[in-house]
Parts: C-alpha cells; sequence; structure tokens
C-alpha cells in the first residue's frame, strides 16, 4: 500500500512569464556562444593550440560567453527563481 | 606576459557581459527580489566598481600615447566612482535620487572618451569604427541611467539600461587589431586581409 500523502507528492512548479524569460538569459548567452563558436571556429585557438601564445590559449571569447551564460544559469538562477516563487506566493 | 590589446577588450566584455545579464535579469523580476539576497544586491555594483579598478592598471601599462592614456585613466575614475556609488546606494549610504547621476555621467563620459582618444576617422578598420560606434552608443545610452535616475520604477529604463552593457559587449567582442570591417569599401584599406 502507497501511504504518500497527496500534499507530500512533488508539484510541477508552474513558472510565471517573468520567471521563464529570466531562466532563458543564461541558455541563450550559453547558446549565443556555441553558435559563434561554429560560425567562426578560427577564433578558438584551442582547435589550433600549436605555436600560440599564453594569452591566446587562455583569452577565447566564444568559450568566455559560454562560461558567462554557464555561471548566470548555475550561480545566480536557482537563488533568484527560488525568490521569484517566494514572492508570488506571499503576494497571493 | 603583457596581454595584447585585443584580448584586454574581450575580458573587459566578459565581465560587461555578465554585468549586463546581470541588469537584465533584475530588470525582469524587479529590483526587490533581486535584492532578497545580500550577495545578489552587490553582484552588479561590485562588478562595475571591480572593472572600473582594473582599468588603472589598463591606463598604466597600455600608454600608446598621451591620449589613450588620458582616456583609459579618465574611464577609470568614472567607472570606479560610479560603481563606487551604486556600492554605497546598495549598502544605504547614499539616499539622495541625485546619485543615480553618476552612471548616467560615466556613461557620457566614456562615451566621450571612445570618441575622442580614437582619431583615425578609419571606418573601413575594424577598431576605428568599433570605437567610435562604442562612444556612439554610450552617449546616447546615457539616457537610459538619467532616465532611470527619475524614473528608479521605469521598466524601460532599467531594460535599456541592460540592453546596453550587452551591445556594449558584443561591439567590444568585435574588436580586433588586425581585422578589417569595410576594407573593401575604402581604397585606402590596402589588401584585403581576414
Amino acid at each position: 500500500m502507497n501511504a504518500e500523502l497527496v500534499s507530500e507528492l512533488d508539484v510541477p512548479v508552474q513558472r510565471t512569464g517573468r520567471a521563464r524569460l529570466v531562466a532563458a538569459l543564461g541558455p541563450l548567452t550559453a547558446l549565443a556562444g556555441v553558435i559563434w563558436a561554429i560560425v567562426q571556429p578560427y577564433r578558438l585557438t584551442i582547435l589550433h593550440p600549436q605555436d600560440q601564445s599564453f594569452w591566446w590559449l587562455v583569452v577565447e571569447p566564444p568559450l568566455l560567453v559560454i562560461a558567462v551564460g554557464l555561471f548566470f544559469y548555475f550561480a545566480v538562477l536557482p537563488g533568484l527563481l527560488a525568490d521569484l516563487e517566494e514572492e508570488r506566493a506571499t503576494s497571493r | 606576459m603583457q596581454p595584447p590589446a585585443e584580448h584586454v577588450h574581450w575580458l573587459f566584455a566578459t565581465g560587461i557581459l555578465l554585468l549586463g545579464l546581470c541588469l537584465l535579469a533584475e530588470a525582469v523580476v524587479g529590483t526587490d527580489v533581486w535584492r532578497r539576497r545580500a550577495w545578489r544586491a552587490y553582484l552588479w555594483p561590485g562588478l562595475a566598481f571591480a572593472l572600473g579598478v582594473l582599468m588603472w592598471p589598463v591606463m598604466v601599462f597600455y600608454t600608446n600615447s598621451t591620449i589613450h592614456m588620458l582616456a583609459h585613466g579618465t574611464w577609470a575614475e568614472v567607472m570606479t566612482f560610479a560603481g563606487g556609488v551604486e556600492l554605497a546606494r546598495v549598502r544605504g549610504k547614499l539616499h539622495a535620487p541625485a546619485w543615480s547621476l553618476a552612471m548616467a555621467a560615466a556613461f557620457a563620459v566614456s562615451g566621450l572618451a571612445f570618441l575622442v582618444h580614437e582619431q583615425n576617422a578609419w571606418f573601413f578598420m575594424r577598431s576605428s569604427f568599433l570605437h567610435h560606434l562604442l562612444g556612439w552608443t554610450l552617449l546616447v545610452g546615457s539616457v537610459f541611467p538619467f532616465v532611470r535616475s527619475v524614473r528608479p520604477r521605469s521598466n524601460f529604463a532599467a531594460a535599456g539600461f541592460a540592453l546596453t552593457f550587452v551591445v556594449i559587449a558584443v561591439m567590444l567582442y568585435c574588436d580586433r587589431d588586425v581585422a578589417p570591417v569595410f576594407g573593401h569599401i575604402s581604397p585606402l584599406a590596402g589588401e584585403p586581409h581576414r
């Protein structure tokens, strides 16, 4: 017999338009970086690292754009969505 | 070990892009939600302040000409000042709405510095063209922080303010020393090259 109460079940979170918009910022930024890397592969020196100096190997713009998108998605977004949901719950 | 000038542009573009994303997120969720966690409230003002501080070594080490040094020094001053003012506002040390004008002034002065220090009108060359474009974008974009200081709740001003940073980041990423942009248009550009 399953004794799990209905109230204990995970309810799928219904995101508002604002939450969906802010959640898309990081992935869209990372996607822009991926598209850029495909369109201009010569800007990725990691693909042809021979005889490249330190800075050309470290600073690769498409990878930096992807990194910014991922940082925003994993570091900033979770707390922001939680706070947005909390604010929505308190204003009901 | 000094990075080439274009790499410095790209590193600043990365910081400015993150700053733009944070501002865009704040514009979407609202300032009250954005500031619910202390570290997040300090994130973009801190980033702006850090970018201003990092402009000082740029001024010291990239001395192609006196006008370059003066322009970089002016940026360092206004960015550090505007970032510091925003940090103080989040902290609650500054209350007067007029302090918001610091960011508008930083935009306008940065735009003028871009225009003044790029003395070549070689629009076929990517670096010159982008410096002029960046200068005018910042000058026109200074309207957004100005409106934001007059109407702090304006979504239009907040979104415009954030998007200006994103656009500036894109332009800085496009900056490459040797690449032409409209080289095929001008006979002065010489032999076409990548």
